[in-house]
Protein backbone atom coordinates (compact mmCIF):
# COMPACT_ATOMS: atom_id res chain seq x y z
CA UNK A 1 0.00 0.00 0.00
CA UNK A 2 1.21 3.21 -0.91
CA UNK A 3 0.74 6.42 1.58
CA UNK A 4 0.38 9.69 0.15
CA UNK A 5 1.16 12.78 2.58
CA UNK A 6 1.03 16.57 1.55
CA UNK A 7 3.02 19.16 3.36
CA UNK A 8 3.55 22.40 3.81
CA UNK A 9 6.06 24.63 4.43
CA UNK A 10 4.47 27.07 6.78
CA UNK A 11 5.68 30.05 9.80
CA UNK A 12 6.73 27.88 12.66
CA UNK A 13 3.59 27.89 14.99
CA UNK A 14 6.04 29.36 17.74
CA UNK A 15 6.90 32.64 15.76
CA UNK A 16 4.83 35.86 16.76
CA UNK A 17 3.12 37.18 13.71
CA UNK A 18 3.41 40.67 12.29
CA UNK A 19 1.61 42.26 9.83
CA UNK A 20 2.88 44.30 7.28
CA UNK A 21 2.37 48.30 7.74
CA UNK A 22 1.33 48.35 4.17
CA UNK A 23 -1.72 45.49 5.17
CA UNK A 24 -0.37 43.67 1.99
CA UNK A 25 0.09 40.45 4.25
CA UNK A 26 2.00 39.12 6.53
CA UNK A 27 5.90 39.73 7.07
CA UNK A 28 7.53 36.68 6.30
CA UNK A 29 11.40 38.07 6.07
CA UNK A 30 13.89 36.40 7.86
CA UNK A 31 11.14 34.54 10.35
CA UNK A 32 11.67 30.38 11.20
CA UNK A 33 9.51 29.01 8.98
CA UNK A 34 8.62 24.90 9.64
CA UNK A 35 6.55 22.61 8.50
CA UNK A 36 2.73 22.50 9.53
CA UNK A 37 2.08 20.57 12.59
CA UNK A 38 -0.97 18.87 11.42
CA UNK A 39 1.10 17.75 8.60
CA UNK A 40 3.87 16.54 10.83
CA UNK A 41 1.31 14.47 12.48
CA UNK A 42 -0.02 13.41 9.20
CA UNK A 43 3.82 12.09 8.18
CA UNK A 44 4.10 10.60 11.67
CA UNK A 45 0.78 8.46 11.21
CA UNK A 46 2.20 7.53 7.82
CA UNK A 47 5.77 6.43 8.86
CA UNK A 48 3.72 4.54 11.72
CA UNK A 49 1.58 2.86 9.26
CA UNK A 50 5.03 2.02 7.11
CA UNK A 51 6.32 0.77 10.56
CA UNK A 52 3.39 -1.88 11.14
CA UNK A 53 3.45 -3.15 7.91
CA UNK A 54 0.49 -1.77 6.64
CA UNK A 55 2.38 0.94 3.98
CA UNK A 56 4.88 -0.52 1.64
CA UNK A 57 6.20 3.62 0.81
CA UNK A 58 5.20 6.60 2.21
CA UNK A 59 5.23 9.69 -0.65
CA UNK A 60 5.30 13.02 0.80
CA UNK A 61 4.67 15.92 -1.73
CA UNK A 62 5.10 19.88 -0.74
CA UNK A 63 3.52 22.60 -3.11
CA UNK A 64 5.72 26.32 -2.54
CA UNK A 65 8.90 27.63 -3.07
CA UNK A 66 11.96 26.30 -3.57
CA UNK A 67 13.19 26.10 0.04
CA UNK A 68 9.83 23.92 1.10
CA UNK A 69 12.37 21.16 -0.23
CA UNK A 70 14.04 21.38 3.48
CA UNK A 71 9.95 20.62 4.54
CA UNK A 72 10.33 17.35 2.60
CA UNK A 73 13.57 16.60 4.15
CA UNK A 74 11.93 16.52 7.74
CA UNK A 75 9.64 14.40 6.01
CA UNK A 76 12.36 12.03 4.17
CA UNK A 77 13.99 12.10 7.83
CA UNK A 78 10.78 11.20 9.62
CA UNK A 79 11.03 7.80 7.88
CA UNK A 80 9.13 8.97 4.44
CA UNK A 81 10.63 7.60 1.26
CA UNK A 82 10.49 9.97 -1.46
CA UNK A 83 9.53 13.49 -2.17
CA UNK A 84 8.08 15.57 -5.07
CA UNK A 85 7.99 19.67 -4.53
CA UNK A 86 6.22 21.45 -7.16
CA UNK A 87 7.86 25.05 -7.14
CA UNK A 88 5.29 27.79 -7.23
CA UNK A 89 6.11 31.74 -6.87
CA UNK A 90 2.95 32.65 -5.26
CA UNK A 91 0.70 30.89 -2.14
CA UNK A 92 -1.69 28.58 -3.74
CA UNK A 93 -5.31 28.42 -2.92
CA UNK A 94 -6.73 25.63 -1.62
CA UNK A 95 -8.76 24.56 -4.69
CA UNK A 96 -5.67 25.24 -6.73
CA UNK A 97 -3.76 22.57 -4.53
CA UNK A 98 -6.39 20.30 -4.44
CA UNK A 99 -6.37 19.99 -8.31
CA UNK A 100 -2.35 19.65 -8.20
CA UNK A 101 -2.60 16.79 -5.70
CA UNK A 102 -4.88 15.16 -7.91
CA UNK A 103 -2.63 15.18 -10.64
CA UNK A 104 0.52 13.54 -8.47
CA UNK A 105 -2.68 11.30 -7.42
CA UNK A 106 -3.29 10.40 -10.99
CA UNK A 107 0.37 9.60 -11.68
CA UNK A 108 1.71 8.03 -8.29
CA UNK A 109 -2.12 6.12 -8.10
CA UNK A 110 -1.67 5.80 -3.80
CA UNK A 111 -4.51 3.85 -1.77
CA UNK A 112 -4.62 6.12 0.80
CA UNK A 113 -3.95 10.19 1.68
CA UNK A 114 -2.89 11.43 4.95
CA UNK A 115 -2.73 14.98 5.44
CA UNK A 116 -3.08 17.63 7.90
CA UNK A 117 -6.47 19.23 8.73
CA UNK A 118 -5.53 22.79 8.06
CA UNK A 119 -2.53 24.96 7.75
CA UNK A 120 -1.56 27.21 10.29
CA UNK A 121 -1.00 30.13 8.00
CA UNK A 122 -3.94 30.43 6.07
CA UNK A 123 -5.93 28.41 8.57
CA UNK A 124 -8.64 27.90 5.63
CA UNK A 125 -9.26 23.73 6.55
CA UNK A 126 -9.97 22.64 2.82
CA UNK A 127 -7.76 21.10 1.12
CA UNK A 128 -8.20 17.54 1.62
CA UNK A 129 -12.34 17.75 1.38
CA UNK A 130 -11.86 19.52 -1.64
CA UNK A 131 -9.20 16.65 -2.65
CA UNK A 132 -11.43 13.80 -2.10
CA UNK A 133 -14.23 15.60 -3.73
CA UNK A 134 -12.12 16.05 -7.15
CA UNK A 135 -11.50 12.19 -6.85
CA UNK A 136 -14.72 11.01 -5.87
CA UNK A 137 -12.73 9.73 -2.71
CA UNK A 138 -14.47 9.04 0.62
CA UNK A 139 -13.15 11.50 3.23
CA UNK A 140 -12.76 11.25 6.97
CA UNK A 141 -11.37 14.62 8.51
CA UNK A 142 -10.21 15.74 11.97
CA UNK A 143 -8.91 12.13 12.89
CA UNK A 144 -7.67 11.24 16.17
CA UNK A 145 -7.58 7.53 15.63
CA UNK A 146 -6.44 5.68 12.20
CA UNK A 147 -6.66 1.59 11.55
CA UNK A 148 -6.14 0.77 8.25
CA UNK A 149 -6.51 -2.67 6.51
CA UNK A 150 -6.19 -3.95 3.03
CA UNK A 151 -9.47 -1.95 1.12
CA UNK A 152 -10.24 -0.05 4.28
CA UNK A 153 -9.80 2.64 6.97
CA UNK A 154 -11.36 2.83 10.67
CA UNK A 155 -10.98 6.57 11.64
CA UNK A 156 -12.45 7.80 14.77
CA UNK A 157 -13.05 11.96 14.22
CA UNK A 158 -13.10 14.82 17.00
CA UNK A 159 -16.86 16.27 16.76
CA UNK A 160 -18.45 19.01 18.24
CA UNK A 161 -19.99 16.99 21.25
CA UNK A 162 -17.71 14.03 21.34
CA UNK A 163 -16.03 11.34 18.83
CA UNK A 164 -17.65 9.88 15.64
CA UNK A 165 -15.96 6.84 14.26
CA UNK A 166 -16.96 6.09 10.27
CA UNK A 167 -15.17 3.34 8.05
CA UNK A 168 -14.29 4.63 4.84
CA UNK A 169 -13.33 2.27 1.70
CA UNK A 170 -9.92 2.88 0.11
CA UNK A 171 -8.81 5.10 -1.36
CA UNK A 172 -9.77 7.65 0.76
CA UNK A 173 -8.38 11.21 2.09
CA UNK A 174 -8.09 11.35 5.76
CA UNK A 175 -7.22 14.09 7.93
CA UNK A 176 -5.31 14.65 11.06
CA UNK A 177 -6.71 16.26 13.99
CA UNK A 178 -4.14 17.13 17.23
CA UNK A 179 -4.18 14.00 18.95
CA UNK A 180 -3.69 11.47 16.07
CA UNK A 181 0.17 11.00 17.37
CA UNK A 182 2.65 13.20 18.62
CA UNK A 183 5.36 12.63 16.34
CA UNK A 184 8.51 12.15 16.65
CA UNK A 185 11.83 13.93 16.16
CA UNK A 186 14.53 12.88 13.44
CA UNK A 187 17.30 10.96 14.88
CA UNK A 188 20.61 12.33 13.41
CA UNK A 189 21.16 8.87 11.33
CA UNK A 190 17.98 9.41 9.89
CA UNK A 191 19.09 13.46 9.10
CA UNK A 192 21.87 12.14 7.35
CA UNK A 193 20.32 9.03 5.49
CA UNK A 194 17.70 11.74 4.46
CA UNK A 195 19.96 14.01 2.61
CA UNK A 196 20.24 10.84 0.18
CA UNK A 197 16.69 10.13 -0.49
CA UNK A 198 14.93 11.61 -3.90
CA UNK A 199 13.60 14.45 -4.32
CA UNK A 200 11.33 14.62 -7.81
CA UNK A 201 11.15 18.49 -8.82
CA UNK A 202 8.00 20.29 -10.81
CA UNK A 203 6.10 22.71 -11.58
CA UNK A 204 2.74 23.34 -11.69
CA UNK A 205 2.82 23.51 -15.40
CA UNK A 206 4.11 20.31 -15.25
CA UNK A 207 0.59 19.33 -14.55
CA UNK A 208 -1.19 21.62 -16.38
CA UNK A 209 -2.99 23.24 -13.30
CA UNK A 210 -3.69 27.03 -13.44
CA UNK A 211 -2.34 28.26 -9.91
CA UNK A 212 -3.37 31.86 -10.20
CA UNK A 213 -5.37 33.31 -7.60
CA UNK A 214 -8.94 33.54 -7.64
CA UNK A 215 -9.81 35.27 -3.97
CA UNK A 216 -8.38 38.78 -4.19
CA UNK A 217 -6.84 39.46 -1.08
CA UNK A 218 -7.93 43.32 -0.38
CA UNK A 219 -5.93 43.97 2.41
CA UNK A 220 -4.33 42.40 5.81
CA UNK A 221 -4.99 44.21 9.25
CA UNK A 222 -4.00 43.27 12.80
CA UNK A 223 -7.47 42.51 14.86
CA UNK A 224 -8.57 44.79 17.41
CA UNK A 225 -6.20 45.28 20.46
CA UNK A 226 -7.90 43.84 23.98
CA UNK A 227 -6.34 45.92 26.91
CA UNK A 228 -5.24 44.54 29.89
CA UNK A 229 -8.10 45.64 32.51
CA UNK A 230 -7.50 45.94 36.22
CA UNK A 231 -6.89 43.36 38.76
CA UNK A 232 -9.73 43.31 41.75
CA UNK A 233 -8.51 42.62 45.56
CA UNK A 234 -10.83 39.30 45.78
CA UNK A 235 -14.10 37.40 44.84
CA UNK A 236 -16.43 39.79 46.60
CA UNK A 237 -15.09 42.83 44.21
CA UNK A 238 -14.94 40.69 41.17
CA UNK A 239 -18.71 39.79 41.73
CA UNK A 240 -19.56 43.78 42.40
CA UNK A 241 -17.79 44.46 39.48
CA UNK A 242 -19.78 41.63 36.96
CA UNK A 243 -22.71 42.20 38.37
CA UNK A 244 -22.52 46.45 36.97
CA UNK A 245 -21.19 44.97 33.99
CA UNK A 246 -24.34 43.03 33.53
CA UNK A 247 -22.71 40.17 32.87
CA UNK A 248 -23.92 38.29 35.63
CA UNK B 1 -29.80 37.14 -5.84
CA UNK B 2 -30.56 33.68 -3.46
CA UNK B 3 -28.95 32.28 -0.54
CA UNK B 4 -28.65 28.38 0.86
CA UNK B 5 -28.16 28.45 4.74
CA UNK B 6 -26.85 24.30 5.41
CA UNK B 7 -28.68 24.22 8.69
CA UNK B 8 -26.57 22.67 11.75
CA UNK B 9 -28.95 20.11 13.66
CA UNK B 10 -29.58 16.95 15.16
CA UNK B 11 -32.57 16.01 13.67
CA UNK B 12 -34.73 16.39 16.26
CA UNK B 13 -33.42 19.92 16.97
CA UNK B 14 -32.04 22.84 15.30
CA UNK B 15 -28.36 24.14 16.67
CA UNK B 16 -27.83 27.58 17.36
CA UNK B 17 -25.69 28.00 14.51
CA UNK B 18 -28.18 27.78 12.49
CA UNK B 19 -29.98 31.31 13.42
CA UNK B 20 -26.88 33.01 13.07
CA UNK B 21 -25.41 31.57 9.93
CA UNK B 22 -29.01 32.95 8.66
CA UNK B 23 -28.07 36.71 10.34
CA UNK B 24 -24.95 36.62 8.21
CA UNK B 25 -26.99 35.69 4.98
CA UNK B 26 -29.54 38.55 5.38
CA UNK B 27 -25.86 40.70 5.28
CA UNK B 28 -25.66 39.31 1.87
CA UNK B 29 -28.94 39.90 0.82
CA UNK B 30 -31.56 38.12 -1.55
CA UNK B 31 -34.53 35.32 -0.60
CA UNK B 32 -32.72 32.91 1.76
CA UNK B 33 -33.50 29.40 2.58
CA UNK B 34 -32.62 27.17 4.75
CA UNK B 35 -31.57 23.09 4.10
CA UNK B 36 -32.27 20.36 6.78
CA UNK B 37 -30.15 17.35 5.36
CA UNK B 38 -31.00 14.50 7.41
CA UNK B 39 -33.30 11.75 8.71
CA UNK B 40 -36.23 12.04 10.77
CA UNK B 41 -35.74 15.86 11.00
CA UNK B 42 -38.79 17.40 10.87
CA UNK B 43 -38.05 18.63 13.77
CA UNK B 44 -35.28 20.83 12.94
CA UNK B 45 -37.04 21.51 9.94
CA UNK B 46 -40.11 22.97 11.78
CA UNK B 47 -37.82 25.10 14.08
CA UNK B 48 -35.82 26.31 10.70
CA UNK B 49 -39.36 27.43 9.67
CA UNK B 50 -39.57 29.72 12.38
CA UNK B 51 -36.47 31.98 12.01
CA UNK B 52 -36.76 35.54 10.39
CA UNK B 53 -35.98 36.34 7.62
CA UNK B 54 -36.28 32.39 5.89
CA UNK B 55 -38.29 32.15 2.33
CA UNK B 56 -38.91 28.21 2.77
CA UNK B 57 -37.01 25.49 4.47
CA UNK B 58 -35.77 22.51 2.12
CA UNK B 59 -35.94 19.12 3.94
CA UNK B 60 -33.51 16.47 2.32
CA UNK B 61 -34.14 13.07 4.42
CA UNK B 62 -32.12 9.40 4.06
CA UNK B 63 -30.26 7.16 5.74
CA UNK B 64 -26.65 8.93 4.50
CA UNK B 65 -27.57 12.25 5.86
CA UNK B 66 -28.73 10.82 9.29
CA UNK B 67 -25.02 11.31 10.35
CA UNK B 68 -24.49 14.11 7.66
CA UNK B 69 -21.79 12.27 5.94
CA UNK B 70 -20.05 14.62 4.14
CA UNK B 71 -20.27 12.47 0.78
CA UNK B 72 -24.20 12.88 0.84
CA UNK B 73 -24.74 16.01 2.01
CA UNK B 74 -22.59 17.41 -0.69
CA UNK B 75 -24.73 15.74 -3.30
CA UNK B 76 -27.54 16.60 -1.95
CA UNK B 77 -26.48 20.83 -1.94
CA UNK B 78 -24.55 20.33 -5.37
CA UNK B 79 -28.11 19.04 -6.84
CA UNK B 80 -29.93 22.25 -5.23
CA UNK B 81 -26.94 24.77 -6.18
CA UNK B 82 -27.99 25.75 -9.30
CA UNK B 83 -30.96 28.29 -7.93
CA UNK B 84 -28.19 30.19 -5.56
CA UNK B 85 -25.70 32.92 -5.41
CA UNK B 86 -24.02 32.07 -1.93
CA UNK B 87 -24.20 28.82 0.25
CA UNK B 88 -23.47 29.42 3.86
CA UNK B 89 -23.06 26.56 6.29
CA UNK B 90 -21.57 27.51 9.84
CA UNK B 91 -18.06 26.70 10.65
CA UNK B 92 -18.98 23.61 13.21
CA UNK B 93 -17.34 20.27 13.06
CA UNK B 94 -19.89 19.03 10.60
CA UNK B 95 -20.25 22.29 8.37
CA UNK B 96 -16.46 21.90 8.01
CA UNK B 97 -16.22 19.14 7.18
CA UNK B 98 -18.83 19.08 4.31
CA UNK B 99 -18.60 23.05 2.61
CA UNK B 100 -15.32 22.47 0.99
CA UNK B 101 -16.05 19.64 -0.65
CA UNK B 102 -19.60 21.65 -1.56
CA UNK B 103 -16.96 24.10 -3.23
CA UNK B 104 -14.63 21.60 -5.04
CA UNK B 105 -17.72 20.13 -6.73
CA UNK B 106 -18.16 23.22 -7.92
CA UNK B 107 -14.68 24.53 -8.79
CA UNK B 108 -15.25 27.49 -6.16
CA UNK B 109 -12.67 28.19 -3.33
CA UNK B 110 -14.12 27.99 -0.08
CA UNK B 111 -14.15 31.15 2.05
CA UNK B 112 -13.49 29.93 5.51
CA UNK B 113 -14.33 30.94 8.67
CA UNK B 114 -15.91 34.62 7.76
CA UNK B 115 -16.83 36.82 10.51
CA UNK B 116 -17.83 40.19 8.51
CA UNK B 117 -19.80 40.52 5.90
CA UNK B 118 -18.60 43.97 4.36
CA UNK B 119 -20.56 42.74 1.11
CA UNK B 120 -22.07 40.32 -1.49
CA UNK B 121 -18.48 39.47 -2.92
CA UNK B 122 -15.89 40.68 0.30
CA UNK B 123 -15.47 39.15 3.34
CA UNK B 124 -13.35 39.09 6.48
CA UNK B 125 -12.07 35.81 7.90
CA UNK B 126 -9.10 35.82 10.14
CA UNK B 127 -6.54 33.92 9.52
CA UNK B 128 -2.62 32.87 11.25
CA UNK B 129 -4.72 31.85 14.40
CA UNK B 130 -6.55 35.18 14.80
CA UNK B 131 -3.22 36.94 14.72
CA UNK B 132 -4.19 39.21 11.51
CA UNK B 133 -7.34 39.49 9.83
CA UNK B 134 -7.73 39.24 5.94
CA UNK B 135 -10.50 40.86 3.30
CA UNK B 136 -10.89 38.87 0.64
CA UNK B 137 -12.62 39.52 -3.03
CA UNK B 138 -14.49 36.77 -4.17
CA UNK B 139 -14.93 36.58 -8.49
CA UNK B 140 -15.96 33.17 -8.10
CA UNK B 141 -19.73 32.75 -9.33
CA UNK B 142 -21.35 31.36 -6.31
CA UNK B 143 -19.76 31.73 -3.07
CA UNK B 144 -19.22 28.72 -0.61
CA UNK B 145 -18.39 30.05 2.82
CA UNK B 146 -18.57 28.80 6.42
CA UNK B 147 -19.32 31.05 8.83
CA UNK B 148 -17.96 31.73 12.10
CA UNK B 149 -21.22 31.90 14.42
CA UNK B 150 -19.57 33.86 17.28
CA UNK B 151 -19.25 37.13 15.15
CA UNK B 152 -22.86 37.13 14.14
CA UNK B 153 -26.01 37.45 16.56
CA UNK B 154 -29.13 35.29 15.93
CA UNK B 155 -32.15 36.49 13.87
CA UNK B 156 -35.90 35.98 16.04
CA UNK B 157 -37.82 33.36 15.58
CA UNK B 158 -41.15 34.71 14.54
CA UNK B 159 -41.19 33.86 11.18
CA UNK B 160 -43.54 31.07 8.84
CA UNK B 161 -41.77 29.84 6.25
CA UNK B 162 -43.09 27.02 4.32
CA UNK B 163 -41.03 23.49 4.57
CA UNK B 164 -40.36 21.78 1.33
CA UNK B 165 -39.02 18.07 0.29
CA UNK B 166 -36.60 17.96 -1.56
CA UNK B 167 -34.14 15.09 -2.95
CA UNK B 168 -31.96 13.57 -0.81
CA UNK B 169 -28.47 12.05 -2.26
CA UNK B 170 -28.46 8.41 -0.92
CA UNK B 171 -25.23 6.39 -0.22
CA UNK B 172 -23.61 6.23 -3.90
CA UNK B 173 -21.39 2.84 -4.12
CA UNK B 174 -18.17 3.70 -2.66
CA UNK B 175 -18.47 6.04 0.47
CA UNK B 176 -17.89 6.52 3.98
CA UNK B 177 -20.12 4.61 6.32
CA UNK B 178 -21.03 5.47 9.99
CA UNK B 179 -20.10 3.34 12.47
CA UNK B 180 -20.98 4.73 16.10
CA UNK B 181 -20.49 7.98 17.89
CA UNK B 182 -20.05 8.95 21.64
CA UNK B 183 -21.37 12.57 21.87
CA UNK B 184 -21.28 13.58 25.58
CA UNK B 185 -24.64 13.99 26.91
CA UNK B 186 -24.79 17.03 29.22
CA UNK B 187 -27.56 19.77 30.78
CA UNK B 188 -24.93 21.98 30.35
CA UNK B 189 -25.22 25.29 27.88
CA UNK B 190 -23.05 24.36 24.60
CA UNK B 191 -19.78 25.92 24.80
CA UNK B 192 -19.72 27.58 21.55
CA UNK B 193 -23.17 29.39 22.16
CA UNK B 194 -23.05 29.81 25.92
CA UNK B 195 -23.54 33.11 27.40
CA UNK B 196 -21.38 32.25 30.39
CA UNK B 197 -18.17 29.86 29.95
CA UNK B 198 -15.63 28.42 33.17
CA UNK B 199 -12.43 27.44 32.01
CA UNK B 200 -9.53 25.13 33.86
CA UNK B 201 -6.25 24.77 32.60
CA UNK B 202 -3.19 22.45 33.68
CA UNK B 203 -2.84 24.22 37.25
CA UNK B 204 -6.05 22.13 38.36
CA UNK B 205 -3.41 19.08 37.76
CA UNK B 206 -5.71 16.56 37.80
CA UNK B 207 -9.32 15.16 36.01
CA UNK B 208 -10.50 14.68 39.49
CA UNK B 209 -9.72 18.38 40.46
CA UNK B 210 -11.24 19.70 37.30
CA UNK B 211 -14.36 17.95 38.31
CA UNK B 212 -14.39 19.55 41.65
CA UNK B 213 -13.48 22.89 40.93
CA UNK B 214 -14.43 23.92 37.55
CA UNK B 215 -17.84 22.04 37.11
CA UNK B 216 -19.38 23.08 39.84
CA UNK B 217 -18.51 26.85 39.42
CA UNK B 218 -19.89 26.35 36.05
CA UNK B 219 -23.11 25.15 37.09
CA UNK B 220 -23.55 27.82 40.04
CA UNK B 221 -23.45 30.14 36.86
CA UNK B 222 -25.55 28.02 34.49
CA UNK B 223 -21.99 28.14 32.65
CA UNK B 224 -20.51 25.71 29.66
CA UNK B 225 -17.20 24.30 30.82
CA UNK B 226 -14.12 24.87 28.76
CA UNK B 227 -10.44 24.06 28.51
CA UNK B 228 -7.15 24.62 27.42
CA UNK B 229 -4.96 22.39 25.20
CA UNK B 230 -2.90 21.36 28.06
CA UNK B 231 -5.87 21.13 30.33
CA UNK B 232 -6.71 18.35 27.73
CA UNK B 233 -3.49 17.14 26.43
CA UNK B 234 -3.12 15.98 30.29
CA UNK B 235 -6.44 14.02 30.38
CA UNK B 236 -7.96 16.37 32.76
CA UNK B 237 -10.59 17.31 30.36
CA UNK B 238 -12.38 15.54 27.47
CA UNK B 239 -11.53 17.00 23.73
CA UNK B 240 -14.68 18.52 22.89
CA UNK B 241 -14.01 21.29 25.77
CA UNK B 242 -10.60 22.34 24.37
CA UNK B 243 -11.13 26.15 23.64
CA UNK B 244 -8.78 27.44 21.02
CA UNK B 245 -7.13 27.47 17.79
CA UNK B 246 -7.28 23.62 17.46
CA UNK B 247 -10.37 23.48 19.68
CA UNK B 248 -13.35 25.61 19.95
CA UNK B 249 -13.71 29.28 19.17
CA UNK B 250 -16.02 30.81 21.65
CA UNK B 251 -17.28 34.48 22.49
CA UNK B 252 -19.63 34.52 25.54
CA UNK B 253 -20.69 37.67 27.85
CA UNK B 254 -18.49 36.34 30.45
CA UNK B 255 -15.42 33.94 29.77
CA UNK B 256 -13.40 32.50 33.40
CA UNK B 257 -10.22 31.26 32.86
CA UNK B 258 -9.43 29.59 35.99
CA UNK B 259 -5.35 28.32 36.52
CA UNK B 260 -4.75 29.00 32.64
CA UNK B 261 -1.56 30.85 31.70
CA UNK B 262 -2.91 32.25 28.32
CA UNK B 263 -0.96 30.61 25.35
CA UNK B 264 -1.29 32.66 22.11
CA UNK B 265 -3.35 29.57 20.66
CA UNK B 266 -5.81 29.68 24.02
CA UNK B 267 -6.51 33.49 23.35
CA UNK B 268 -6.98 32.67 20.02
CA UNK B 269 -10.38 30.85 20.92
CA UNK B 270 -11.85 33.39 23.30
CA UNK B 271 -10.68 36.76 22.89
CA UNK B 272 -13.47 37.84 21.47
CA UNK B 273 -15.47 37.23 24.79
CA UNK B 274 -17.08 40.48 26.14
CA UNK B 275 -15.96 40.25 29.84
CA UNK B 276 -12.96 37.69 30.62
CA UNK B 277 -12.11 37.03 33.97
CA UNK B 278 -8.67 35.31 35.07
CA UNK B 279 -7.93 33.82 38.15
CA UNK B 280 -4.25 32.65 38.14
CA UNK B 281 -1.60 32.80 41.12
CA UNK B 282 1.23 33.95 38.65
CA UNK B 283 0.90 37.71 38.41
CA UNK B 284 2.97 37.95 35.06
CA UNK B 285 0.58 35.29 33.40
CA UNK B 286 -0.31 36.25 29.30
CA UNK B 287 -3.70 35.64 30.53
CA UNK B 288 -3.86 39.19 32.56
CA UNK B 289 -3.38 40.94 29.04
CA UNK B 290 -6.66 40.04 27.89
CA UNK B 291 -8.61 40.23 31.25
CA UNK B 292 -10.78 42.56 31.47
CA UNK B 293 -10.20 41.87 35.36
CA UNK B 294 -8.18 39.63 37.04
CA UNK B 295 -7.30 38.00 40.94
CA UNK B 296 -3.56 37.03 41.29
CA UNK B 297 -4.06 34.19 44.14
CA UNK B 298 -4.36 30.48 44.21
CA UNK B 299 -7.71 29.01 42.57
CA UNK B 300 -8.04 26.65 45.33
CA UNK B 301 -8.64 29.35 47.50
CA UNK B 302 -10.02 32.21 45.49
CA UNK B 303 -12.81 29.45 43.80
CA UNK B 304 -14.21 28.96 47.08
CA UNK B 305 -14.63 32.54 48.10
CA UNK B 306 -16.23 33.19 44.56
CA UNK B 307 -19.00 30.23 45.24
CA UNK B 308 -19.23 31.92 48.23
CA UNK B 309 -19.56 35.64 47.10
CA UNK B 310 -22.13 34.19 44.36
CA UNK B 311 -24.67 33.62 47.36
Amino acid sequence: MKVLVPVKRVIDYNVKVRVKPDQTGVDLANVKMSMNPFDEIATEEAVRLKEKGVATEVVVVSIGPQQAQETIRTALAMGADRGILIVTDQDAEPLAVAKLLKAVIAEESPNLVVMGKQAIDGDNNAVGQMLAALLDWPQATFASKLEVTADKATVTREIDGGLQTLDVSLPAVITADLRLNEPRYASLPNIMKAKKKEIAMKTAADYGVDVSPKLKVLKVTEPPKRSAGIKVADAAELVGKLKSEGVL
Amino acid sequence: MAVLVIADHTNAALGEATAKVVAAAQKIGGDIDVLVAGQGAQGAADAAAKLDGVRKVLLAQSDALGHQLAEAVTDTVVGLAGGYDAILAPSTSAGKNFAPRIAAKLDVNQITDVIEIVSADTFVRPIYAGNALETVQSSDAKKVMTIRTTAFKAVGETGSATVEAVTAAGAAGREASFVGEEVVKSDRPELVGAKIVVSGGRAMGSAEEFHKVIEPLADKLGAAVGASRAAVDAGYAPNDYQVGQTGKVVAPDLYIAVGISGAIQHLAGMKDSKVIVAINKDADAPIFQVADYGIVGDYKTVVPELMTALG
